[in-house]
């Protein structure tokens, strides 16, 4: 079946739903790359007039990329929860629209439908959806969950510490954790991107990590972000493993040219959760996403990214993580040009992500070779934290000196806890007042000076 | 009005003895100080110009003949154009000029040696000869063919260089993308029987080789590893596990400052 619309007197018309999708995308370099975004303003337009009118069952019976082909496919059909799905079933993509920005569409209530939204319905009604849009709706999907702490609840904002080190040098990643908790970041995870792949480098780091999370008893998790077959012999090896870690994208072939399986998550989860080692709940998966991973692998089956993007939330979801974190401008502007993409595609992220009901992250960031800057990141934060985005990324300065990016730094999270009113998570909150660090009730003031524990270690060195 | 200075310092700084990174930076309120905001766009700045400042080949080429054991390298062109072309298209870098590709002939070499502007020719500039010298005489017994220049590319060129010469592995010597700290980063892709088109997980990959990141000594001892381990197991990428333990700096130790002194 084909689809057609009139814009301008103009007919257009579209071969199929992977086309309309597409070419309803607002637009980016990535979906130009692969060419299949639309070629012309009006035809966007049509594509978006198509969508609208589009039942939302459509996705349940028409498979984007087909049932026997993929393994991401076969998971969202098998896992639809019909029943959730019976209190939106009438709507088109334009009345999902309307309804989710209607009163009837409360926290309770988007709650109740979320295991029968697919990544499909998400993507299409979000191509549909203004900024603000995305906005208010993410705001209205409350995701919770827990580990050492409890992220998620309303009000609330948490931060990873990120304390990459470009030789994995133990002080030197020591130093970024204390300069980090020293700014009262933390509480989401403190997660080390290795410098090299190596299973006995991923344990080290591990122990590293504990080691000071128990020393200094933080309410914290920790994660190295190495491949989940590594984490899987880390586990077996004996090593205090928290979160488990996978990059993971929206189809099978994306998947496979990242290395693993699903089941080789589910086999990693089950090892981390015999490990049980967290104080206040058992999610145990860290999740890396991001728009332009299906095409870079050549795995997009003619889907637009953001399409690919909405179906790796389907594999997030089906392993109940602590944390999803869309890496919005890291892969580079072959995928999202400038700031203005990346801006829209974090929104888009974050929204897809917090309706499908997972803790959305972002990786609010950029490289050097996109046409971006900080007032960019400082835009797209605001905006993110506004939709009460789940967490964000944290490094000295801004600067990953591994990974050769920028992303949100300390600093900023504070800037966003002050303009927006947004605590830590409970337990890491109680922890920064305990110590010292930060008075969450006093318009997160830090008091300034070091706490005792860190202050003795400092004085050890002092020449 | 005079009273507390609107700048706090952290008395933490001193950790910068241990890292690049910009910790301790200090607060105003919670905001970045004007010196540390002024710092950052200088950075910035100089990483952006990174990207697009070109490769001098003949420079390259000319070094690259001083080191014993290789065969003189050859320049190659990718698809892509322009900087603007390769920045947005991806897969022309990963592919070379049909009539450039056609002066490579199937010498079936033990490995191919392909040098990539990559995002930063600054690192391949600085770091791709120094490798070289480290790892090519431990490779005695390897045959390695004339190392290949490659313009506006991509990792995977590597595959398609790879595949024209028919050589059991591939080495790619490539310009990172730009960091604040380090606009001179190479990154060094290993791939076993390389093919065109074949999936990143059937490589390996050795980031941050440079004097202040992986030196070089190390960066060579682990490319040999990779090699000696990909022609025992026939394979590279993901199933090829690196063990080893190069990384002499963490020694066995997760002792950092942080920890409790020694009874």
């Amino acid at each position: 079946m084909s689809y057609r619309s009139t814009v301008g007197g103009h007919v257009f018309i579209f071969a199929t739903l992977t086309e309309v999708m597409a070419k309803a995308t607002p637009d980016r370099a990535g979906d130009r790359l692969a060419g299949v975004a639309a070629r012309t303003a009006r035809e966007r337009a049509a594509a978006q007039t198509v969508l609208a009118d589009l039942p939302l069952a459509t996705f349940l019976t028409d498979a984007l990329i087909p049932y026997d082909r993929d393994a991401v496919t076969r998971l969202i059909v098998d896992t639809h929860d019909a029943a959730a799905f019976a209190t939106i079933a009438h709507l088109t993509v334009g009345d999902f629209r309307d309804w989710l920005l209607s009163d009837i569409a409360t926290t309770p209530v988007l709650t109740a439908i979320r295991r029968g939204i697919t990544p499909e319905m998400a993507a299409a009604v979000a191509k549909i959806m203004r900024n603000q849009d995305l906005i208010l709706v993410a705001k209205k999907c409350h995701v919770t969950t827990a580990f050492r702490g409890t992220i998620g609840l309303p009000g609330r904002l948490s931060t990873r510490i990120q304390p990459n080190h470009p030789t994995d040098d133990v002080n030197g990643i020591a130093a970024s954790i204390l300069d980090g908790l020293m700014y009262a970041a933390g509480d989401a995870v403190i997660g080390i991107n290795p410098a090299t792949d190596n299973v006995a480098q991923a344990s080290r780091l591990t122990h590293l990590m504990a080691e000071i999370i128990e020393q200094y008893a933080i309410p914290t998790q920790s994660c190295v972000l190495t491949h989940v077959t590594n984490t899987l012999e880390c586990i077996e090896g004996g090593a205090p493993v928290d979160l488990v870690f996978q990059s993971i994208g929206g189809t099978e072939a994306t998947n496979a040219s990242f290395g693993f399986t699903l089941s080789d998550l589910a086999e990693a989860q089950d090892a981390a959760l015999s490990l049980n080692r967290g104080h206040v709940g058992q999610n145990v998966m860290y999740f890396e996403t991001g728009q332009g991973s299906a095409l870079s692998a050549g795995a997009h089956h003619g889907l637009d990214q953001q399409t690919c993007e909405a179906r790796a939330y389907a594999v997030a979801r089906h392993f109940d993580p602590l944390l999803v974190n869309t890496v919005v401008g890291f892969i580079g502007p072959e995928y999202l040009f400038d700031g203005r993409e990346i801006v829209r595609a974090g929104l888009e992220d974050h929204f897809c992500g917090k309706l499908l009901g997972l803790p959305m992250g972002c990786d609010v960031c950029y490289t050097n070779h996109a046409d971006a800057d900080q007032n960019d990141m400082d835009t797209l934060m605001t905006l993110l934290g506004v939709a009460g985005v789940t967490f964000i990324m944290g490094i000295p300065g801004a600067d990953d000196i591994m990974l050769n990016y920028q992303t949100t730094s300390f600093h900023d999270a504070l800037y966003l806890r002050r303009v927006l009113g947004v605590k830590p998570a409970p337990e890491f909150d109680d922890w920064l007042g305990r110590m010292g660090i930060m008075d969450s009730t006093d318009g997160f003031r830090l008091p300034g000076g070091v706490p005792v524990g860190f202050a003795r270690s400092l004085a050890r060195l002092q020449p | 009005m005079t009273g507390q200075p609107p700048l706090t310092e952290d008395p933490w700084r001193l950790l910068r003895r241990f890292t690049d990174a910009r910790i301790g930076l200090g607060r105003v309120g919670v905001s970045l100080p004007t010196r540390e905001l002024l710092a950052f766009q200088q950075a910035h700045a100089e990483a952006r110009d990174a990207v697009h400042l070109p490769l001098d080949v003949k420079a390259l080429t000319a070094e690259l003949a001083g080191i014993e054991g290789l065969p003189p390298a050859i320049a190659l062109r990718s698809r892509a154009v322009d900087r603007d072309d390769y920045l947005r298209h991806p897969p022309k870098g990963g592919m070379l000029m049909s009539e450039d590709a056609e002066s490579l002939r199937a010498e079936a070499p033990d490995l191919a040696l392909v040098i990539a502007d990559g995002l930063s020719s600054l690192a391949v500039q600085r770091n791709a000869v120094p490798f070289l010298q480290a790892v090519v005489p431990l490779l005695s017994d390897v045959r390695i063919a004339r190392p290949v220049i490659v313009t506006q590319a991509r990792v995977a060129v590597g595959d398609h260089v790879g595949a024209l010469l028919r050589a059991r592995a591939a080495l790619v010597l490539i310009g990172e993308r730009p960091g604040l700290s380090s606009p001179d980063s190479l990154g060094l892709y290993f791939t076993w029987m390389p093919e065109v088109g074949l999936k990143d997980a059937r490589r390996n990959c050795i980031s941050n080789v440079r004097p202040a990141g992986l030196d070089f000594a190390r960066a060579a001892s682990k490319t040999v590893y990779l090699f000696r381990q990909a022609q025992a197991l026939n394979l590279s990428g993901v199933a090829l596990k690196d063990r080893a333990d190069h990384v002499g700096n963490l020694a066995s130790s997760t002792r950092t400052f942080l920890s409790p002194p020694a009874p």
